[in-house]
């Protein structure tokens, strides 16, 4: 197991080497220069070429990825171009806020999915079957940035319950602050909900039609040690999807972030990429890819503990 | 037994024949395959699982070999060795004289057009989205032959191996019998019109009655096309109905190897007559009243020393796990037939007992 | 010595074993099992209908989808003349969604059908072959999928620009590796199983044994992947366009209208859900569509 695990770490390097790569290579294959867009055309040659210089821009690309990435490990990503404020401060801000929607968002998310696919599962080819996994596939299909628009316009704006932007600040009440976090949380948990219906149905149905689980129904076993075996067996791959799909809600806010002005890492990197301030595009995309492989590595390990088959 | 399988029968000359009847049709010399085991924390190899181990023997023009043996004694990795699914780690294959794989030799793809092979599974062997006709036509085609004829060879072959081709030319695998589908195999493997063909396990997934058509079928194939066969099987009794000379594996090597009646009357090797020896028989005058194998059935992974019976065989001395016994003429005792009859142990006593067999 | 006898009169098959009913291909049996589903129909048609008022767009609609006029503003549903309503530059809406959704569905399909043709032969390469080259192949695929989507297509649009084309090779890209690895796993299946082991042992060239015997058996799943990536492809371009990194106005999309029209919920909140309601669904039909698919294929063949 131990030995599983580490193995897998191993596996993870290469590939954490890779999304540097590309997030580096991105950045430096569009021509031209991040300084050079943001100075004002009247600006003097001594005057970009100290900007650069003070930026690291006029070092050779490899000597600069190297730099960049040696600092980065170590959490420094530089200043941004924009405000020239450290941009691991303002990263780590942003972040938090997103994780508080993000686990907020894929708790609810699931705790739904998993009812609706049980409940479809169990009630097979009835009723509540058809509707549930309606309800599961409109869950994936819906743009969530659709359903924010529409959230907030149903419960901000013809009805005034709760607050349609942004975060609240540290003046306001608790509970008025909870109020903020509603309608966003609702809307990121849509698509979660959705993929983790389906699959919950799926799967529990696939084990629900196992020989064995007739075998065991056969011998007058009562219902409760199978449920106990779906629910061992029906785990591992659903696991590893909530997993994904966490990793999904963390690098994949901008949209839901954009519309209720939450200032998260979404609304930072549109930010970013607005301002063109490389660094803080540099940073906040790998970081958020960074978290998702060791996510999928976590994903992974807790995996093959569930199920040892999975251990090589 | 029936006269049309037991002997070789001398044929009119295949334009392909390349060293007349004296000539094997295929030697195979010390062939040797070994599969890694890997584990650890790198993937590294740890262990290897000697699946085929010094593998050595010839099959004469005409004539049926049966290769016999428990499972995992790697009779199923030397099939796909010969037809190099797999490739040996060393050994050579000659296939009527003339080496495979080497320069100035015979190549694999030419190789393969003399000998094919039947696998165990029907089901799984045929495309499950072609048609019968289309599975067979297949290798034809690719090899050149104009779509139209390919279909019609398919067609012909179809009626040989007893189908109706009118019924049966454009049906899917999983509209037929376990049997029918076989014969489709069958009849696959004959396209190319192969001298030689490989059956492994080709009857063993039949139900008994399906399994007595095939095997004459075979019989018939065999004597109108004039074909060689290596027949796989652990099935003892259908080894003996089909089989000019067997061959016994053990664990990845050659233990005993003869004619057909030899073998089966007077097996030297202690571990062929153990398997003869569990045999179930209906006979009531011949109930089995002893164990006849003891011991655990080692890992081929670590092999025992020697030879690899010795863990239990009921005569192992100290020379069994030092020496790796030679294939070689039994110590007293002749064999019965025209083909030599090879052990390999290294003890006289072991040679000479007598076991429970079944005549 | 025994004498085995197997006495038989003969091996042919007995008349009576004969099987009744006429036979059919695979896809013929599959194409039957879609026409019966009643979902997949419904679905279908929708399709077919968003289809028709896109590309034709022209013949249902009469208005230009550039033109509006201030006093024409956000009007409601309903109005005579613009029966779904203006938008905020009193642009006809119902002409901006049908010329609209030409550029919606072409921004999804083709960077899936990209994808597939790509990722698909990459993917069916790796796996049939294996070994060092699929190894490789794996690996670097393994690097983009440690990118959520939406954050990789955002990356890119983002730092290359704006504009349709490089949203296609945004989610191009994006769509590469899931579909590369879906071809893998199923072609390495495949390649198990003992038919193709037969062909291979049959001589043939592995062009020619991908060609008859592999390609048959994995396109299923492989399309079924793929139709489901389109109805995530509408999403996801929508929302570049949403957030300004795809198509760029005037030009009508479903996801910049959705954009444009958010200040508007204030005034005419039905208009303005409009543009989304219509991402979805298609998205949706997309979906079902894929699953039908699925179920349709998903055939026990021993019978």
């Amino acid at each position: 197991m131990l030995v599983f695990a580490i193995r897998r770490l191993f596996q993870a390097i290469p590939i954490l080497l890779g999304v540097s790569l590309v997030v580096f290579g991105l950045v430096h294959i569009v021509p031209g220069n991040p300084i050079d867009m943001l100075m004002p055309p009247e600006a003097s040659p001594e005057v970009i070429a100290q900007m650069k210089a003070a930026f690291g821009f006029d070092k050779p690309l490899y000597v600069q990825y190297f730099l960049w990435l040696f600092r980065a490990i170590q959490g420094d990503f530089g200043l941004s171009v924009f405000n020239a404020t450290p941009v691991i401060g303002q990263l780590m801000t942003a972040l938090s806020n997103t994780f508080i929607l993000a686990i907020l968002g894929a708790s609810l998310g699931f705790a739904l999915g998993i009812t609706l696919g049980l409940t479809a599962a169990l009630f097979h080819g009835r009723w509540p079957d058809k509707f549930f996994s309606a309800l599961a596939t409109m869950g994936v299909s819906l743009p969530h940035y659709w359903c924010a628009i529409v959230l907030v316009l149903a419960f901000a704006v013809l009805n005034d319950f709760l607050p349609a932007q942004g975060m609240g600040d540290d003046s306001l009440p608790l509970y008025q602050r909870l109020e903020h976090l509603v309608l966003p949380v609702i809307t990121l948990s849509l698509i979660p909900m959705g993929v983790i219906g389906r699959l919950v149905r799926a799967t529990v149905l696939e084990i629900l039609g196992q020989d064995f689980v007739g075998a065991l129904r056969a011998k007058g076993l009562p219902s409760w040690p199978v449920i106990r075996h779906v629910c061992k067996n029906a785990a591992p791959p659903v696991l590893a999807i909530m997993g994904l799909q966490f990793g999904y809600l963390l690098g994949g806010s901008i949209l839901v972030e954009t519309v209720f002005n939450w200032p998260g890492s979404g609304n930072l990197l549109n930010l970013a990429i607005y301002r063109r301030d490389i660094p803080v595009l540099q940073a906040t995309i790998l970081v958020l890819a960074s978290f998702f492989v060791m996510l999928n590595l976590l994903v992974d390990i807790a995996q093959a503990a569930i199920d040892p088959r999975i251990r090589r | 037994m029936s006269a049309a399988l037991s002997r070789p029968i001398p044929a009119p000359v295949d334009p392909r024949d390349r060293g007349g009847p004296a000539q094997p049709m295929l030697l195979v010399e010390d062939l040797r395959k070994h599969f890694p085991v890997r584990g650890g924390m790198l993937n590294r190899q740890v262990a290897t699982v000697q699946a085929v181990d010094d593998v050595s023997f010839s099959v004469r023009k005409g004539e049926t070999l049966g290769i016999v043996g428990e499972s995992g004694c790697g009779k199923s990795t030397t099939a796909r060795l010969l037809m190099r699914l797999v490739a040996p780690d060393a050994g050579t294959v000659t296939f009527d004289g003339d080496m495979v794989g080497a320069p100035g030799g015979i190549t694999v793809n030419d190789m393969r057009r003399q000998m094919q092979m039947v696998f165990q599974d029907s089901y799984s062997s045929l495309n499950p989205r072609m048609t019968v006709a289309e599975s067979i036509a297949y290798a034809p085609r690719m090899h050149g032959l104009a779509a139209q004829q390919a279909y019609d060879r398919a067609e012909t072959l179809l009626g040989q191996v007893g189908l109706n081709p009118r019924t049966y030319a454009r049906r899917y695998p999983h509209e037929l019998s376990g049997g029918q589908r076989q014969r489709v195999n069958i009849a696959r493997a004959l396209a190319l019109e192969p001298r030689m063909v490989i059956l492994d396990e080709a009857v063993a997934a039949l139900d008994k009655s399906v399994e007595a058509q095939v095997l004459n079928l075979l019989g018939d194939l065999k004597a109108r096309f004039n074909l060689t066969y290596l027949f796989i099987s652990h099935d003892l009794n259908v080894v003996e109905y089909i089989s000019d000379r067997v061959l016994v594996m053990y664990l990845g090597r050659v233990v005993e190897t003869g004619p057909v009646e030899s073998i089966y009357s007077r097996p030297r090797h202690p571990y062929t007559r153990a398997l003869f020896a569990s045999k179930p028989t209906l006979d009531p005058d011949r109930r089995t009243t002893e164990m006849p194998l003891t011991g655990d059935p080692p890992n081929p992974i670590n092999p025992p020393s020697g030879c690899r019976f010795r863990t239990r065989c009921a005569f192992a001395q100290a020379i069994c796990a030092e020496k790796v016994p030679p294939l070689e003429e039994p110590l007293y005792g002749e064999g019965i037939g025209d083909s030599p009859h090879l052990v390999a142990c290294h003890l006289p006593e072991a040679q000479a007992a007598m076991g429970v067999h079944h005549a | 010595m025994s004498e085995a006898t197997f006495d038989l009169p003969n091996h042919r098959v007995a008349a009576a074993d004969q099987p009744a009913a006429p036979t059919q291909g695979y896809w013929k049996s599959v194409g039957q099992r879609l026409i019966r589903d009643p979902v997949t129909m419904v679905v279908t048609f929708v399709l077919l209908g968003i289809l028709f008022i896109t590309i034709g767009a022209p013949l249902v609609t009469s208005g230009d989808p550039y033109s509006g006029g201030i006093l024409t503003r956000l009007k409601p549903i309903g109005t005579p003349g613009h029966w779904l309503g203006t938008d905020e530059t009193g642009r006809d809406l119902w002409t901006r969604i049908c010329y609209g959704g030409r550029m919606s569905l072409l921004a999804a399909i083709v960077p899936v059908s990209i994808a597939l043709v790509i990722g698909g032969f990459l993917g069916v390469v790796a796996g049939f072959v294996g070994g060092r080259l699929g190894n490789l192949i794996m690996r670097v695929m393994d690097v983009f999928y440690a990118f959520p989507s939406i954050l990789l297509a955002i990356a890119i649009c983002g730092i290359l620009g704006n504009g349709l084309r490089n949203a296609i090779l945004a989610l191009s890209i994006v769509f590469i590796p899931p579909l590369v690895r879906v071809s893998e796993t199923v072609t390495a299946q495949a390649r198990q199983l003992d038919f193709v082991e037969a062909a291979r042992a049959s001589g043939t060239t592995t062009m020619q044994i991908i060609r008859y015997h592999v390609l048959a058996n994995v396109l299923g799943p492989i399309l079924v992947y793929a139709t489901s990536l389109i109805s995530v492809s509408i999403i996801i371009s929508a929302g570049l366009s949403f957030l300004g990194l795809g198509v760029t106005p005037p030009q009508p999309e479903w996801g910049l209208m959705l954009n444009s029209l958010r200040q508007a919920i204030y005034v005419q909140p039905y208009v303005a859900a409009l543009p989304g309601l219509m991402i979805f669904l298609t998205s949706m039909c997309f979906n079902l569509m894929s699953d039908g698919f699925r179920s349709a294929m998903d055939v026990r063949l021993n019978k």
